[in-house]
């Protein structure tokens, strides 16, 4: 048996992580071809790499599948609704920042905060006969949000990418999405409510408290978190 | 814990008392269409409603409650006047508390009738009551017709009074908005320098989205309106306030109602009406002045009701969800009648809640 590691299995997330670890002379890498998603670790033993999605650590974790997990916070918090109970933070790791923002149309002049958007949709609804669409993939982050900002009337519509776009070609009258540097954002003729801020991110070490770990993985586990420190 | 075939015998057994007391049963359709579930509730339903969907009938939810099929039922084919009573699993999804019952079977009694609402206000009460007489219950009422009253009332725009209806169910929001229309918070400096520009619409950035410009500008105006309007006065204010900490018995809870019309004269029908109720469940036998009423009571958790609100809690067992609950909702029978609308009060027991506090007792 060993220690399971769960890392993002691409781009610059995966990267990021493998320059993290390789600082605390850990080398991760893929194993074999890149277009294989097996891995290899050196420098510690009894630790397997496992490449996966970064939004299907969260689940992983919770399940106990996996012992360790690399992920960011904004996943963790939208997939788990109880994840303190499932899964513990280890430690940030400094990269992956992003903020999860609620976001309308830069030339609505009249709403500034969360209270103005309550208002223009409560207008909004009124004028068009259906409510004031917000696109997200983060559903229940945002739904729990606006809820308790006391924001009514206004209906979520599923979008999983290319969310900025979505208020231009009038699928949806705001966002909420992550952004790093508001970029998109101002590119697509939007700005971020004044109060609008759901969730700070970024990518992060968890512990699954549900994995069961036999006498080898506590020492395995113990000697990487001393490593890690 | 009850089983499953002892839950389903109780409220059988249940649901037979109610058609004794004259009501006929009813079934509706497990798979319930999502938009008009969305439509009533907002999108904080998809947070208690299990969603599902098929390519032909678009999003579905799985029951959450019986009462909205039966006023739509009611409200296409129902004859007047009518009683209804049915028994049947609902389901409710749970994120926070693994504790709580996803799927549990609920016993409903329904009542549409015309002419006597304190009436059928008392006779509803005392049937639930007579359901759950043994266990030890703590009853508590309220009436959100009251409050509703005082907010329609106030001597302040339409628009200053349509947003606090609006948020009559959200406490903190409604708090939040009557500070504001007091005059006793500050505007917001980035709404200052909205209204006093001279050309607010001047702005660089195109023009993008459904919700076009001039309804932009018809915000800006209503703002403006707005801050032209003298604050809700410090008696308006005074009264409501103190409408909403009484909690008393219920003959004493309307002596201080009574005390508090004197500032908010706009509640004396909807008290006339409470004192109708009072005397309705005291000639059907219930001990009124033992019974609690909280003016604030139903505000957070029961949504559709707009007059008489009920629940029956377990006493020493804060950790269980009420065990009956219901009130009336005539407003919802407008919304769901496409033009008709009825007075109507109904409720909702859990047989499943009773047994496990019958168990725990012996």
């Amino acid at each position: 048996m060993s220690l399971k590691l769960g890392v993002p299995s691409k781009g610059r997330l995966m990267e990021k992580t493998f320059s993290w670890f390789e600082k605390r002379g850990i080398t991760l890498s893929r194993s074999g071809s890149d277009r294989e998603y097996a891995g290899k670790v050196e420098g510690i033993d009894g630790v397997s790499l496992i490449l996966l999605s970064a939004g299907e650590i969260p689940r992983e974790l919770a399940a106990g599948r996996i012992h360790l997990g690399v992920t960011g916070t904004d996943l963790v918090h939208e997939k788990l609704p109880r994840w303190e109970q499932q899964i513990e933070e280890i430690s940030p790791l400094g990269f992956g920042k992003a903020d999860l923002i609620i976001a309308t149309p830069a030339c609505w002049v009249d709403v500034e905060t969360l209270d103005d958007l309550d208002a223009a949709a409560a207008a909004f609804r009124k004028t068009h006969g259906h409510r004031l669409r917000i696109a997200t993939k983060y559903h229940r982050l945002v739904r729990e949000f606006l809820t308790d900002a006391g924001v009514a009337d206004y209906t979520l519509v599923d979008s999983q990418g290319a969310t900025e776009g979505t208020v231009m070609n009038e699928t949806a009258e705001a966002i909420a999405d992550i952004t790093s540097t508001g970029e998109t954002l101002r590119a697509n003729h939007l700005k971020i409510l004044s109060d609008g801020l759901i969730l700070q991110s970024q990518a992060t070490l968890w512990r699954s408290r549900v994995a069961s770990y036999g006498v080898g993985e506590k020492e395995v586990l113990s000697e990487l978190l001393d490593r890690l420190n | 814990m009850p089983n499953r075939s002892q839950i389903q015998a109780r409220a059988a057994m249940m649901r037979v008392r109610f058609e004794a007391a004259g009501a006929q049963v009813v079934d509706t359709p497990l798979l319930q269409p999502a938009e008009t579930l969305l439509d009533l509730y907002g999108e904080d339903i998809r947070a208690r409603a299990y969603v599902t969907s098929d390519a032909l009938r678009g999003e579905q939810m799985l029951r959450p409650d019986f009462t909205l099929p039966v006023v739509q039922m009611h409200m296409t084919d129902g004859a007047e006047p009518a009683r209804y009573t049915y028994s049947g699993e609902v389901f409710r999804r749970q994120e926070h508390d693994p504790d709580r019952s996803n799927e549990y079977i609920q016993v409903g009694y329904e009542v549409f009738e015309r002419n006597d609402p304190a009436g059928a206000d008392a006779e509803v009460f005392s049937l639930f009551a007579l359901q759950l007489r043994g266990l030890p219950l703590r009853a508590a009422t309220g009436d959100i017709g009251i409050l509703t009253a005082a907010v329609q009332g106030l001597r302040t725009t339409d628009r200053r009074k349509a947003a606090l209806m609006r948020h009559l169910w959200r406490p903190r929001r409604f708090r939040v908005l009557l500070d504001r229309f007091a005059g006793r918070k500050p505007e917001p400096e980035h709404r200052t320098m909205l209204l006093e520009a001279a050309d607010p619409m001047g702005f660089e950035v195109p023009m993008i989205g459904k919700r076009r410009a001039a309804e932009i500008e018809a915000r800006i105006d209503a703002l403006r309106e707005d801050r032209e309007t003298p604050p809700i006065s410090d008696n308006e204010l005074a009264g409501l306030e103190s409408l909403l900490t009484v909690r008393e018995t219920m003959p004493f809870a309307l002596e201080q109602l009574r005390d508090v019309a004197v500032d908010l004269p706009q509640i004396t029908p909807a008290l006339d009406r409470l004192e109708a109720r009072i005397a309705a469940l005291q000639a059907r036998g219930v001990d009124v002045s033992r019974l609690d009423f909280e003016a604030a009571y139903g505000r957070t958790s029961m949504e559709y009701y707009d007059g008489f609100v009920f629940g029956f809690y377990a006493e020493g067992r804060p950790d269980l969800p009420p065990i009956a609950t219901g009130g009336r909702y005539d407003a919802l029978t407008r919304q769901l009648g496409n033009g008709a609308e009825i007075p109507a009060v109904g409720g909702v027991l859990r047989p499943d809640l009773m047994l496990e506090i019958e168990e725990a007792a012996q």
